[in-house]
């Protein structure tokens, strides 16, 4: 969330104010550009489910608190929920329906279904896509550096110790 | 959340300026806070500044052996930077004891340091609060307050300040850099803090539109080593009950220097100079470490919730710089102190 955003001139350099009205905002999203037209107040989780049908990510606490919205700015994970969609014009977002860059589930995906790593199923989406984060990141060592690393997820299912071993399953399979 | 305008800010000076000459804009960096807040109609600007464009996300050790930080630099590029890690173990560590990676990821270094009291009533949005609007009054005062300070309070306010990076901060002598209408100043982290005292709407000495550039923190002799113990109700993701943050220097069974901060029990990160002066000199053992911590909480004010943070204020103090000194293995963030 710190590289350079999108140029804003419009024929001179001063940066325009937009809204409140609904403006127009070019987000791309698992590779693909889309414009739609938010009011600046719309969060990246509303964006995403109600203006582009990208339903993955889920609306748990809207406040920062369960990690259900875990999706990625340019690579790192973050919360759509406490994220802004105005302000990721010119970054790349990945949800969950574009983890697998095929019509295949991605390891994380597949581990989750074999290791049995949920209940409900609610908080899933964002726990895959914090995982696959965690992983790239090399924070899956252990157990305990899994739960510390992960502990921004929460699973009221309580599904945590089928969650580290479809973590450990994917670390290991390289 | 009410309606909002959104202004992308692409030079520091221009967002100076555009905040500065408006009383109902704002900054907007990570968000973490604010936007949670926004929409609880806790804050309730006009327009929003986005500054996450703007150049200050630099990390760099001084050839002195300290450290800058631009105020954009976010939490876990901080925490990750081989410099902070080796110079100053203790600001890692409190960074990385704060919220979960994701939150990481997105605050920055200048926002966690304007972060919000964690205070129910203040953030219900309905409660009478003296820091949310001033004269209605602390709710807390007679409502639930286990995690409330002791430290610092007044009759006016007792929010606890949250942030993990504040203590560690004010006890390195850091200084936080700002830009504002009147030019560039530099405040010791220490005053930068403000008590509640008849102004708890009051939390640091900026005028409207001064913007935090950047924290600079000095080479100091026993930062190397140095730690943050924070102590919560559950292994991670949580506030602190208690925190320290400690660097001690030991020459001769003696200590030569300590650096000593609380987090979670008081209105501000509090740097412990009552037990800092006391130790300087004193043996490095337990018995000194413990009549430290007695010295430190002597005028603690709890109430009946939160009276408990006194005695584990002083076990962790104890603990963190038995740890310090070998005299006990470290687990931060996890256990509770013996």
């Amino acid at each position: 969330m710190s590289s350079p955003g999108p140029a804003l001139a419009r024929g001179d350099t001063t940066p325009a104010e937009r809204g409140p009205e609904a403006v127009r905002v070019t987000l791309s999203v698992n590779g693909t550009e889309h414009e739609i037209h938010i009011e600046p107040r719309v969060s990246l989780l509303d964006a995403l489910r109600e203006r582009l049908d990208l339903t993955g990510a889920k609306k748990g606490c809207d406040q920062g608190t369960c990690g259900a919205c875990t999706v990625w700015v340019d690579g790192r994970r973050a919360l759509a929920c406490l994220t802004l969609a105005v302000t990721c014009e010119g970054h790349e977002i990945t949800t969950v329906e574009g983890l697998s860059a095929d019509a295949e589930p991605h390891p994380l995906q597949r581990a989750f279904m074999e290791q049995d790593a949920f209940q409900c199923g609610y908080c899933t989406p964002g726990q895959i896509m914090s995982a696959a984060a965690l992983l790239d990141e090399g924070h899956a060592r252990d157990d305990a550096e899994i739960k510390e690393w992960m502990s921004g997820n929460i699973c009221r299912c309580a599904a945590y110790p089928n969650i580290r071993a479809a973590i450990r399953a994917v670390r290991d399979q390289t | 959340m009410r309606t909002i305008t959104y202004l992308r800010a692409t030079d520091t000076a221009g967002a100076v300026e555009a905040v500065s000459s408006d009383p109902t804009s704002d900054y907007l960096a990570g968000g973490t806070t604010e936007v949670d807040l926004l929409r609880q109609e806790v804050l309730n600007p006009r327009r929003l500044v986005d500054i996450n464009d703007l150049p200050l996300n630099g990390i760099e050790g001084t050839p002195e052996g300290g450290l800058r930080i631009g105020a954009l630099a976010r939490m876990s590029e901080v925490a990750a930077h081989p410099v902070v890690r080796e110079r100053f173990p203790v600001l890692a560590q409190a960074l990385e004891s704060g919220a979960s990676p994701q939150l990481r990821n997105m605050a920055s270094m200048g926002g966690n340091l304007l972060q919000r009291v964690r205070c129910s009533y203040f953030r219900d949005a309905e409660s009478p609060c003296n820091k949310r609007e001033p004269g209605t009054g602390c709710s807390a005062l007679a409502g639930f307050s286990r995690g409330h300070a002791v430290l610092g309070t007044s009759e006016h306010c007792i929010a606890t300040h949250p942030s993990d990076l504040a203590v560690a901060l004010v006890a390195l002598d850091a200084h936080v850099r700002t830009l504002g209408p009147r030019g560039e100043r530099a405040y010791p982290a220490d005053e930068f803090f403000l008590l509640p005292g008849d102004s708890p709407h009051r939390e640091h000495p900026m005028e409207h539109g001064e913007l935090i550039t950047g924290i600079e923190v000095p080479a100091t002799d026993p930062a190397r080593r140095s730690l943050y113990l924070k102590v919560r109700d559950r292994a991670s993701y949580e506030f602190a009950l208690v925190s320290v943050a400690a660097a001690l220097s030991v020459v001769d069974g003696s200590v030569a220097d300590v650096r000593l901060a609380l987090g979670g029990v008081a209105t501000t990160p509090w740097r412990a100079r009552r037990a800092e002066d006391f130790l300087v000199g004193a043996a490095a053992d337990a018995d000194a470490f413990g009549m430290a911590a007695r010295v430190e909480m002597a005028d603690a004010q709890p109430t009946p919730m939160n009276a408990f943070k006194v005695e584990l204020a002083r076990r962790t103090i104890v603990r963190a710089l038995r740890t310090l000194t070998g005299g006990r293995e470290a687990d931060p963030g996890t256990g509770s102190p013996t």
